[in-house]
Order: C-alpha cells, then sequence, then structure tokens
C-alpha cells in the first residue's frame, strides 16, 4: 500500500470517530474550511491564480442555503445545491471580469468585487444586516433523515466533505488539472501550444468557486446562521492563512492548515480576545519567511525518499 | 489545394508607444523550407516572432497563414492551426516532469477535450507511450521522471523541441533554438532542427552563422524593422549592407 493510501484511511478513520473524541460542532466547522480552504488552493496552488475575495463565495452561499431553508423550507440537500448554484454563478460573474489580469491586478479585482458583494448584503433586506440570518433550521435530509442531532449533522458534514476532497483531487489529477498545472508553471508556453488559457483558468474560477460554496452552505446548515463575518474581506484574508500554514499546491496541506487556524482562533477566543488578530498575524509572518512550504510542505521535503512537495522557490504568482 | 508559400506578411508592422520595432515587414516562407531570420540586436526579430504567433496584436499589415488572413485570430487558434512557436529564452514547464511536459502537448492534439476535469489521470496514461517515443527522438528517455527544472541548459532546449514537435507543427518557429549552448550541444541540436524540419516548414532566429549557413535554404536579414536582405547564404553573405549592418552593430 502506498504512503499516500495510508495517510488518507488514518484521515478517513480519524474523520469516523473524531465526534467521539472532539466536541462535534467544532470538528464540523473544521471539516468546513477545510474546504474552503481546499477550494481556495485549487486557485492559488494548482493554477497560480490569488484569488483575494474567495469569501464572497464562502458567504454568498451560506445566505443562499439560509434563505432557501428559512423562507422556501426545502430539504437541506437542495439548500445546498441552490447556494452552490448561487457561489457557481457568482464565480463565473468575477472570473470574467477578472480573469485577464495578472498577479497582483487579479488579486485587487477580485477584493474589489467581493467588496461590493459584501455592501450588496450589508444593504440587502433579506441578510437581517448587522445580526446576519439567524436560526436556520437543519431541516430533514431528503426529507427523511433529521439532522437537528448533531451526530447525523456530523456524518453528513463528513460526506459532504469527503466528496469535495475527492473531487478537488480528482480534477488535479484530470486532463484539465494538467493543463491548470501547464498554465501555472508557464502561461506564455501553454498558450502556444494552443491551449486558450483564460478559458482554462475560467473553468478553475468557477470550480473553485462552486466548493467554496459547498463549504459556506454546509457551515449555514451546521451552525444555523450566516452573518457579514462571512462575506467580509478578513475571511478572504484567513483562507489565505489557512492555505499557506497547511501548504500552497500540496493537496492535504488546506485541510491541515484549517485545523490549526481554526482550533487556534476557538482556543484563543476566549483568553487572548483582541490579541487573537496579532497571533494569526505573527503566524502569517512567520509562515512567509520561514516556513514558505507549510506543514505539510516541509515534512513531504524532509520526508526520506520521493518528496512530494512542489518546490517553492518557485512559488504562483511570481 | 495548398500553395507553394506557407506564410507571407505584407507590410507587417509594430509599434510600441511611438517606436516602430518592425516597420513594413514583407515575408514569404516557401513550403517545406528551412527559413533564416537574422539580424544585430534589437532587429525586431522576435518581435516579428510575436506578430506571427498572434502574441502581440500588429500595429499594421497582414498576415497570411496557408492563404487564410489570421491577423485578428487568436494565440491559441493559430497554434491549433499548426503554427507553433518557442521562445527565445527556454520555456518549459519547470515543476512538470519531463514526460509530462511532452504529454500536455499530446493531450492538446491528441486526447479530446482538455476541459474534461471529471476524467482521472489514468485518461491520460494512454499517451505516455507516444511521449517516452518523441522524448527517445530528442535523446531524453532516460531523464522522463526528472522534473524539467533538472535539466542542464542545452537538455532543456532539447525538452523545448520536443514539445513543440508532439503537436506536429506544419510551420515551426524557432528562436535562437541554439543561444547560450555549448559546442557540443550545438551540433546536437543543428543535427536534430536537420531531422525534424523532414516533412514541414521552419522559420529559425539564429545568431550563429555556422548554424544557419548549414541548415538553411533561404535567409532574410532584419535591421532596425525593416528587410535589409534576402537571399540564400552566398547572396547574403556577400551582400555589402549586411556586412556592414553586422559590422555597425558590433562597433556601436
Ligand atoms: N514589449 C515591448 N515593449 C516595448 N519595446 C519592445 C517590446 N518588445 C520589444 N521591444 C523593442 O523592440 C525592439 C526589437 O526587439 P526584439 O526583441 O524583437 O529584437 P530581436 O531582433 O529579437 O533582438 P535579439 O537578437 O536581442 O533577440 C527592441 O528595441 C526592443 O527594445
Ligand atoms: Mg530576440
Amino acid at each position: 500500500m502506498s504512503r499516500q493510501t495510508l495517510v488518507y484511511l488514518a484521515g478517513l478513520v480519524l474523520l469516523l470517530v473524531a465526534p467521539l473524541l472532539f466536541y462535534p460542532v467544532l470538528v464540523m466547522k473544521v471539516l468546513c474550511f477545510a474546504l474552503f480552504a481546499c477550494a481556495f488552493n485549487l486557485l492559488l496552488g494548482f493554477t497560480g491564480l490569488l484569488s483575494f475575495g474567495h469569501a464572497a463565495f464562502l458567504g454568498s452561499a451560506a445566505y443562499a442555503t439560509g434563505f432557501a431553508m428559512t423562507h422556501w423550507a426545502v430539504t437541506p440537500e437542495l439548500g445546498l445545491i441552490f447556494g452552490v448554484a448561487v457561489s457557481a454563478t457568482l464565480g463565473a460573474v468575477f472570473g470574467a471580469i477578472a480573469i485577464r489580469r495578472q498577479g497582483i491586478y487579479f488579486a485587487m479585482i477580485t477584493l474589489a468585487l467581493a467588496q461590493m458583494v459584501f455592501f450588496f448584503y450589508l444593504q440587502a433586506p433579506f441578510t437581517g444586516g448587522e445580526d446576519g440570518l439567524q436560526g436556520v433550521p437543519r431541516g430533514k435530509l431528503f426529507g427523511i433523515v433529521p439532522l437537528a442531532e448533531d451526530w447525523a449533522m456530523y456524518y453528513f458534514v463528513a460526506a459532504v466533505f469527503v466528496f469535495g476532497f475527492w473531487l478537488i483531487r480528482r480534477i488535479i489529477g484530470s486532463p484539465f488539472g494538467q493543463v491548470l498545472k501547464a498554465i501555472r508553471e508557464n502561461e506564455a508556453r501553454a498558450l502556444s501550444l494552443g491551449y486558450e488559457v483564460d478559458r482554462y483558468k475560467l473553468l478553475a474560477f468557477v470550480l473553485s468557486a462552486a466548493i467554496a460554496g459547498l463549504a459556506g452552505s454546509t457551515k449555514t446548515l451546521v451552525l444555523g446562521f450566516a452573518t457579514l463575518t462571512d462575506v467580509h474581506w478578513a475571511t478572504s484574508g484567513e483562507v489565505v492563512l489557512m492555505t499557506l500554514v497547511g501548504g500552497v499546491g500540496t493537496v492535504v496541506g488546506p485541510v491541515i492548515g484549517a485545523l490549526v487556524i481554526v482550533v487556534l482562533q476557538n482556543e484563543l477566543a476566549d483568553k487572548a480576545g483582541p490579541w487573537v488578530t496579532v497571533i494569526m498575524g505573527t503566524i502569517f509572518v512567520a509562515c512567509v519567511l520561514a516556513f514558505r512550504r507549510g506543514i505539510v510542505g516541509e515534512i513531504a521535503a524532509r520526508w526520506p525518499g520521493k518528496a512530494g512537495a512542489p518546490k517553492q522557490e518557485h512559488g504562483p504568482g511570481h | 489545394m495548398k500553395g507553394d508559400t506557407i506564410l507571407e506578411t505584407r507590410g507587417l508592422r509594430k509599434e510600441f508607444k511611438g517606436f516602430v520595432a518592425v516597420n513594413g515587414v514583407d515575408l514569404k516562407i516557401r513550403r517545406g523550407s528551412i527559413h533564416a531570420l537574422i539580424g544585430p540586436n534589437g532587429a525586431g526579430k522576435t518581435t516579428v516572432f510575436n506578430l506571427l504567433t498572434r502574441f502581440l496584436p500588429a500595429t499594421g499589415g497582414s498576415i497570411l497563414y496557408n492563404g487564410t488572413d489570421i491577423t485578428s485570430v487568436g494565440a491559441a487558434s493559430v497554434a491549433r492551426m499548426g503554427l507553433v512557436r518557442s521562445f527565445q529564452i527556454s520555456s518549459t514547464f519547470p515543476h512538470m516532469t519531463v514526460l509530462e511536459n511532452v504529454r500536455v502537448a499530446l493531450q492538446r492534439r491528441h486526447a479530446g477535450s482538455s476541459y474534461r476535469f471529471w476524467h482521472s489521470e489514468r485518461s491520460l496514461s494512454v499517451l505516455d507511450a507516444g511521449a517516452m517515443e518523441l522524448l527517445a527522438s530528442v535523446e531524453l528517455a532516460p531523464y522522463a521522471q526528472l522534473e524539467a527544472v533538472e535539466l542542464p541548459y542545452g537538455r532543456k532546449r532539447a525538452l523545448e523541441l520536443a514539445t513543440t514537435l508532439a503537436l506536429e507543427p506544419e510551420l515551426m518557429l524557432l528562436d535562437e533554438p541554439t543561444q547560450g549552448m555549448a559546442h557540443e550541444d550545438v551540433g546536437r541540436v543543428t543535427a536534430l532542427i536537420k531531422k525534424v524540419a523532414a516533412g514541414r516548414t521552419v522559420l529559425m532566429v539564429e545568431h550563429n552563422l555556422g548554424v544557419v549557413e548549414d541548415l538553411c535554404d533561404r535567409i532574410t536579414v532584419l535591421q532596425r524593422g525593416t528587410v535589409l536582405a534576402e537571399g540564400n547564404y552566398a547572396e547574403v553573405s556577400g551582400n555589402p549592407a549586411v556586412l556592414e549592418a553586422y559590422v555597425g552593430a558590433e562597433h556601436a
């Protein structure tokens, strides 16, 4: 059995027993952010695009699902599908506007668009403004399984996460993923081989937005609310941090990064108060200066034998 | 019917913010020939390549490829029509393996739509044999599993050539394929170009006049964006204006 298979099996076992060991809602929150970070990494790590507006996709899906569950009383799986559809559509709009720009300009445009989305939710009548959309019911899965119980909700979230993670792995390894990698490595060369690079980037952007949306929708079901925090630029920054901490361009890095950040925030929220921001900032700086490969990247690079980590002297967006 | 001329430009022109880099260039490339584009540094050779492959929009003039006007066709489309370029600076996909470098080119031609994000990696392994064959033809087979970034410079250029060949281009544009190479590498790459040029057309920029003499049927000399002379090696090398341009450039 390969090392990779072993790691995944261990992860799966951990996923199944985690709610017995830890507070289930916290684990679910970690899984949602892990999926969010994986979606973000599909762009940064595997396409070379730094989006600084990914909260817009997380948050739009969160609101959309919250709205559908509350006002239309749909079943949770339909609520998720609706949220994902909204994010994917928004992703197509963002992508169409931003994709032709390079590097920092791309990041700035995604940020600006995400800010517009933020103000939209701040003003829109259906989002509950500063209070957010509260008391979203979890509903019954397929109209049969009530998700109100945390353990039922947990295994549903775990299944969504496994699906999302599997999908991203599949995309990375697919013929499409090879082209994305080529674009990340050398866009001009990919173009000279006859690939319409803008279309590939756009599709990658939409897929990333859709999966980020899946994470946001799931989060609303778990926590029962969607708020302005979900669409705030700080959340866009957090996902960058999670991905960097875990390891850009590694498959499991963002999961580890999300775990570290969410647990840290959870632990520190009571103890450190406003200092959380400072601590997060310090981690960010430390990562960029000293651990450019992130946790998973550093481990893979030090592992005896074949290293699976991308070399970082030539990072994305160079 | 395809005519004798595979590529023709008429009054091709490119301005960069008022600076005219290419100024009314008329080129005719004969099908099946190896055609050299030479000239001193800054003459506009690379810019001509960028215009032909639509990496840059022309300011004026037109480009006909196989009789079709491609002056406003997109870069990727031009490549898919069989007009494929290489770059002056070696241009690989550094953190993909040598095999993957060639395979991603093969994939464009042979693997149907590459937008299939739901297909497994196995759908690509059918291309491995073809990729290995191409690598063998440029003596890179032993390096197939290395990352391209780890190859020495001369091998990188060979990889670039193999990647270009994977597209079976009808017209291949090579921008200084021997630049920066050690002497023995130059010989190898020259032989390689001769081999792969069979059955296709090559337009190449080359500073090494020995290579030009050895390989090229026809030569166009560019200076300050305009065509200074055209002919075979003997004609061009005997042309006093050409000598002056090169000597002048060296003493500038
Ligand atoms: N993108 C650009 N913007 C502005 N000026 C440019 C640009 N590209 C090229 N030039 C200018 O156009 C002129 C021609 O450049 P080009 O690269 O085509 O020359 P070349 O013949 O390929 O030279 P070399 O032998 O050094 O490769 C040069 O003066 C160069 O500075
Ligand atoms: Mg040049």
